[in-house]
């Protein structure tokens, strides 16, 4: 049985740093939260998935993407992308402290892995639309809760804190599922950069667009917040500068190092793609 | 049933070529038009997993996954295939872009006005964890490529058994236009075992096959419109409906795009009540999409 029950509360410290609200949305989950505010200057959309202990789906009260996180995240970005069409596509700032995907009978019965993939088909369509989709990962970014709330992003930001993380699946499950400790585990990440968990490790995927250190994630005063803001309007202008798809993770200098057979594989696909 | 008819199906059962006991690479040359069957990246090339041999893991030279490119009906096609066998058809970071790669350049033809039919035989637990963040990240990259090609063609999944989708890919299952599944095959986002060992035995007893597949089953999953269409083991039915499939266009709406229906649906559904297969059947009565 799961011992991870701390409630973390990154993503509402978050949202109501970058926008002075709570973003509670009337007739929805209190789960999913959804704040528009000031970006530099133009309005943008920040969405935060939070923890709430009466949750009426009890596998989803700390933290995790559930039924009704997926689809509430998947109608409240297509609600921006309704809005922008013939106007401004607005940025999208998804704040990302999920500790899991619900893990229940009722919930594989009723689909979660649907209501996960709607709300990825949504981010991934604002992306396709124009919308500059940032993820900003201020706590666990993990599994499939992440494919769901983040991963879809034009560009992917995370504060340098050891509580943020980024993996497949928690240590202890990832420890028996694989029959090793979780010391064990530790330390071949030490060694195997894609097996670590911490943020620092992941940065060395090159995956990251940038690696924002020296911020406070559980308290942030103005300067952090204000550090933060600079780097998200620079990742907006950064997208905007660029095509609507992922190809940015495999250019960086560290990707082309640790990235390099997904690199390769695209190369000679490419070559062999038609007949010669 | 009469007795010819009778015996006639038995002849049917008899002739019928199992999916299931195919590997990858038969099953992605069963799909295609005869004799139109070209691998991409085969076992030659080489790709192998760079970070299994870390481990002490012997790499496979395909890495699992077997890309090929055909036809359907005289169109061109592309099929990726997942081996099961191979570390439970687990997405690592080579067979992870070899998928990803494929989905990307036919949407690059899509663009170019020169439609590639894209067909995923998935078969997989998901992530591999020894590959962890770089195969959860080229998942998403998976997604990512099937969300924009399904503006320009279908993209159709198939899930034969035994394996199953889970993880990760359930999701790129549940991205695809048409889903085909097998009485045998199973869909679901979390593995029985992970549901047990995360929420407890009360939870799931994952050891009870009845009860897992009444949950995410093949025929439950069509019974209640999480898939398109439900098959036998075989072959033949399997290439005819993937087809079939294609003939339909692209849907009204995708299934990962009916939002305001499944927030109607859950909406319905009493957390605090019992509920099982044949009781969800009831309540959605297996309204299937367009």
């Amino acid at each position: 049985m799961s011992t991870q029950t701390e409630v973390s509360a990154r993503g509402i410290t978050w949202l109501r740093a970058l926008t002075a609200q709570d973003g509670v949305i009337q007739g929805a989950p209190a789960t999913v939260r959804v704040a528009e505010a000031a970006l530099g200057d133009e309005p943008a959309s920040f969405i935060a998935v939070v923890p709430d202990p009466h949750n009426r789906f009890p596998r989803a009260r700390n933290g995790e993407v559930g039924l009704e996180e997926g689809w509430t995240l998947a109608r409240q970005v297509r609600k921006i992308i309704a809005a922008g069409k013939d106007g401004v596509r607005r940025p999208i700032i998804a704040l990302v402290d999920v500790s899991s995907q619900a893990y229940g009978r009722r919930e594989e019965l009723l689909g979660v892995h649907l209501a996960c993939a709607a709300a990825a088909d949504a981010y991934a369509s604002a992306r396709l639309a124009g919308h500059p989709v940032i993820a900003l990962l201020v706590g666990k970014a993990m599994s499939g809760a992440f494919l769901a709330h983040g991963y879809q992003a034009n560009r992917l930001l995370a504060l340098d804190s050891p509580e943020v993380m980024v993996h497949a699946m928690g240590k202890q499950a990832a420890a028996r599922v694989t029959r090793r400790s979780v010391a064990d585990l530790e330390k071949l990440g030490e060694r195997i950069a894609p097996m670590a968990y911490d943020i620092r490790a992941y940065a060395k995927l090159g995956l990251l667009h940038q690696l924002i250190e020296g911020v406070d994630a559980d308290a942030p005063g103005a300067a952090d917040v204000q550090r933060v803001r600079e780097a998200l309007l620079a990742a907006i202008a950064d997208t905007r500068a660029g095509p609507s798809d992922l190809s940015s993770r495999l250019s960086s200098p560290a990707a082309h190092a640790t990235r390099a057979a997904s690199i390769e594989v695209r190369r000679r696909l490419a070559e062999q793609w038609d007949v010669a | 049933m009469s007795a010819v008819a009778a015996v006639r199906n038995h002849r049917q059962f008899l002739g019928r070529t199992s999916f299931i006991e195919m590997g990858a690479r038969e099953r992605a040359r069963s799909i295609l038009d005869e004799g139109s069957f070209r691998e991409l990246l085969g076992p030659f090339d080489r790709l192998k997993s760079p970070w299994l041999p870390l481990q002490g893991i012997v790499a496979q030279a395909d890495d699992g996954v077997v890309l090929a490119r055909g036809t359907l009906d005289g169109k061109p096609a592309l099929v990726a295939a997942i081996e099961s066998i191979y570390q439970g058809g687990s997405m690592g970071e080579v067979s992870g872009a070899k998928i990803a790669g494929a989905l990307e350049l036919a949407l690059r033809d899509c663009e170019q006005g020169k439609p590639v039919l894209p067909v995923l035989l998935l078969e997989t637990g998901g992530v591999r964890l020894q590959e962890a963040n770089l195969g959860l990240a080229v998942i998403a990259e998976i997604h990512a490529a099937i969300v924009a090609l399904r503006r320009h063609v279908p993209v159709i999944g198939v899930i034969s058994g035994m394996v199953g989708c889970f993880g990760g890919m359930s999701l790129a299952a549940a991205l695809c236009s048409r889903l085909i599944l097998t009485r045998q095959a199973r869909l679901g986002m979390n593995g029985p075992e992970v549901i047990e060992q995360e929420a407890g035995i009360a939870e799931l007893d994952a050891s009870d096959r009845a009860l897992v597949w009444s949950l995410i089953g093949g025929e439950q999953r069509h019974a209640v419109g999480l898939v398109d269409d439900l098959l036998e083991d075989d072959a033949v039915a399997i290439a005819a409906s993937v087809r079939a499939a294609f003939a339909q266009g692209l849907p009204r709406q995708e299934r990962s795009a009916q939002v305001e229906l499944y927030l109607e649906r859950l909406a319905a559904i009493d957390p605090q009540q019992p509920l099982d297969g044949p009781a969800l059947r009831a309540i959605w009565h297996g309204a299937a999409q367009s």
